[in-house]
């Protein structure tokens, strides 16, 4: 089985577009939406759910107000102000961490599990798929992504699939840590604005802490052709592969809005702006794919796109 | 008055909208709580100088007086030490500093030492606006320590503009738990309407009022305006699909200085906040 996840510096660069794109092209893949503060691609695939699993998250502290004396020594020892003046606990501080319930002396605090969301398994009209739902202000969000993944594994097992789609979490924190350890490819995508170029910086360090092969592909190139290039000398510098350059349209929002991936959408749209950018779309898959087939030779991965004069 | 900008996800324009409406303002705070990613001053430009680094304890064990017991790695809860038979190990990145395992150690071996996961930069302050940033160091997992630090910065009698983290964890509640005001920045689309609602919900925990900044107004439909109007969330401003402020954005350059008119209609945006805000504190 192999895996591919798909990432970029931050959210709102097309991530979930694209991936629900390749869910389209792959026809033989699991799908695994990690970004579970947000996850949206159930929005373009109406998954049908089979199964959820709650995920345990940190534990939570809860005070017996009978055994309490009020002695204060839990707020004194409590690093995360959790414990309130009334000496209850507050949830969204609590770390669960249990140092107050060693150091109360009359034994009043205990630790409870909490479900901070659940991984669920599903099915869509393009395979399986796993994702999650995270609880409001949970923060679990690392043990879940590896709870979803583990699910897509366990689909991909299950339909016999070759492929793992990773739709990364934003960011470079836990979520995304836990979203790219083992995976086989990263893809990074990038957007050509000063920030773009600054979280591609980010996330290709932390593809190269973890030593994984990472491409990249920009978004919405033409809205600034000069930053683009930026990128571009960035990647070649960097040995990073540029994979394609996708253009800016509205395209990606109007499949949004009918609920379909843009490979379906352009199949009935007449525009010509939609054909073509399926199509580099499908040259950019194709690419991917051929990565992902075979151990990974030199020649091929220096294979990149041509760089433009500017 | 405490104003945090927020949205279910990045890549709405919250840092957009932080920055402008600073920017329009300018007798203001900014704070960059983004600490993952912050980006407020690729917009600003500031020279900015260290003020502080954000550390966290992390336990030092001396082998010397350690019995090898084992309790401080069972105490443990998030695995960031390991007990083998002849020396314990930690794993400095997992620790959360709860100090919970020098509390446990009977032998008193363990001693505590910061170490570094942030660092708080402020902009020299030759500016009418005031702006402090958070920067997590990439592969740290903990967000929440760096944006309590950076609101330790906050002048309570000054009105502050906060970027929120995206998402609706830990690091965006411990944003909303502080603030006056939420502000969301969403689009009418699909997308932009779930991420809104989760962000909603997490407002809706500290009972924070809360006003909707469209972006990207004129791409998607009325899904959102339709469901403000019927909760009674009140709209303050619609930024237009437009090119010319995405390559703006794209260069850097915050909009309100390059496009008339704009100035005024944050200005406008945040007298709207003002008169919500001093409702809910029950000042008329
Ligand atoms: S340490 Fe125990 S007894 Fe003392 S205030 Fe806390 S819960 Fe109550
Ligand atoms: S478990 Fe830890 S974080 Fe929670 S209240 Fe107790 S000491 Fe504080
Ligand atoms: S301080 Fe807390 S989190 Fe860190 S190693 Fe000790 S027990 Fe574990
Ligand atoms: S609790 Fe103290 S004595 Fe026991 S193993 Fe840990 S450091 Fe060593």
């Amino acid at each position: 089985m192999r895996q591919l996840a798909i990432i970029s510096g931050k959210g709102g660069c097309g991530k979930t577009t694209l991936t629900a794109a390749f869910s389209s092209l792959s026809g033989n893949a699991v799908l695994a939406d990690c970004d579970v503060d947000a996850p949206d691609l159930p929005l373009i695939l109406k998954p049908r759910v089979l199964d959820t699993e709650d995920c345990l998250g940190l534990e939570l502290a809860s005070v017996d107000s009978e055994l309490c004396t009020g002695c204060g020594i839990c707020r004194e020892v409590c690093r995360f102000g959790a414990v309130l003046e009334n000496f209850t606990i507050n949830p969204y501080s609590c770390e669960g961490c249990a140092v107050c319930t060693v150091a109360c002396p009359e034994k009043a605090v205990c630790l409870t599990p909490r479900v901070s969301g659940q991984a669920v398994s599903s099915i869509t009209r393009f395979g399986p798929m796993a994702h999650a739902n995270l609880g409001t202000g949970e923060e679990a969000s690392g043990k879940l992504v590896t709870l979803v993944r583990k699910k897509a594994s366990e689909l991909a097992d299950q339909y016999s699939c070759k492929l793992v789609l990773i739709d990364g979490p934003p960011g470079t924190g836990c979520p995304v840590m836990a979203a790219i350890t083992g995976t086989d490819l990263v893809l990074v995508l990038s957007e050509p604005t000063v920030s773009g170029l600054h979280d591609l910086k980010r996330a290709i360090k932390l593809t190269a802490h973890f030593r994984i092969p990472a491409v990249a592909c920009i978004n919405r190139y033409d809205i600034n052709e000069k930053k683009s290039l930026e990128i571009e000398a960035f990647c070649r510098e960097a040995g990073i592969p540029l994979l394609a350059r996708l253009p800016y349209t509205d395209i990606t929002t109007e499949a949004m809005m009918n609920e379909e991936t843009v490979i379906e959408y352009a199949a009935h749209s007449r525009k010509a702006e939609a054909v073509e950018f399926v199509n580099i779309i499908r040259k950019l898959w194709a690419d991917i794919k051929m990565r992902l087939s075979g151990p990974c030779d030199e020649e091929m991965c220096s294979k990149t796109l041509p760089i433009r004069e500017s | 008055m405490k104003v945090a900008i927020a949205s279910g996800k990045g890549g709405t324009g919250k840092t957009t909208v932080a920055v402008n409406l600073a920017l329009a303002l300018e007798e203001v705070q900014l704070f960059d709580c983004d600490v993952e990613e912050p980006n407020c001053n690729l917009f600003l430009g500031f020279e900015l100088e260290p003020l502080e680094a954000v550390t966290c304890l992390v336990p030092e064990i001396d082998p010397e007086r350690c019995a090898l017991c084992g309790n401080c790695a069972s105490f443990c809860k998030f695995n960031a030490l390991a007990a083998l038979p002849n020396k314990i190990l930690s794993f400095p990145s997992l620790c959360h500093g709860c100090g919970g395992c020098s509390f446990v150690c009977p032998a008193g071996a363990i001693d505590e030492k910061p170490r570094s996961i942030g660092l708080i930069e402020k902009n020299s302050s030759d500016s009418s606006l005031t702006f402090f940033r958070g920067v997590l160091n990439v592969g740290e997992a903990m967000a929440t320590p760096v944006i309590r630090a950076l609101q330790r910065h906050i002048d309570e009698s000054r009105h502050a503009i906060i970027d929120s983290p995206p998402g609706t964890a830990c690091p965006v509640l411990a944003v909303l738990g502080c603030a006056d005001y939420c502000v969301l920045v969403t689009e009418s689309t699909p997308f932009g309407f779930h991420d809104f609602l989760l962000a909603l919900e997490a407002a809706r925990i500290f009972q924070v009022p809360v006003g909707v900044v469209l972006n990207r107004d004129g791409l998607g439909d009325s899904r959102v305006e339709e469901f403000c109007r019927a909760e009674g969330i009140p709209i303050l401003l619609r930024i237009p699909n437009d090119r010319m402020i995405a390559r703006f954005y794209s260069e850097g350059v915050p909009f309100v200085k390059e496009m008339s008119g704009w100035k005024e209609k944050f200005k406008v945006m945040f007298e709207m906040i003002r008169a919500q805000a001093c409702k809910n504190m029950g000042v008329s």
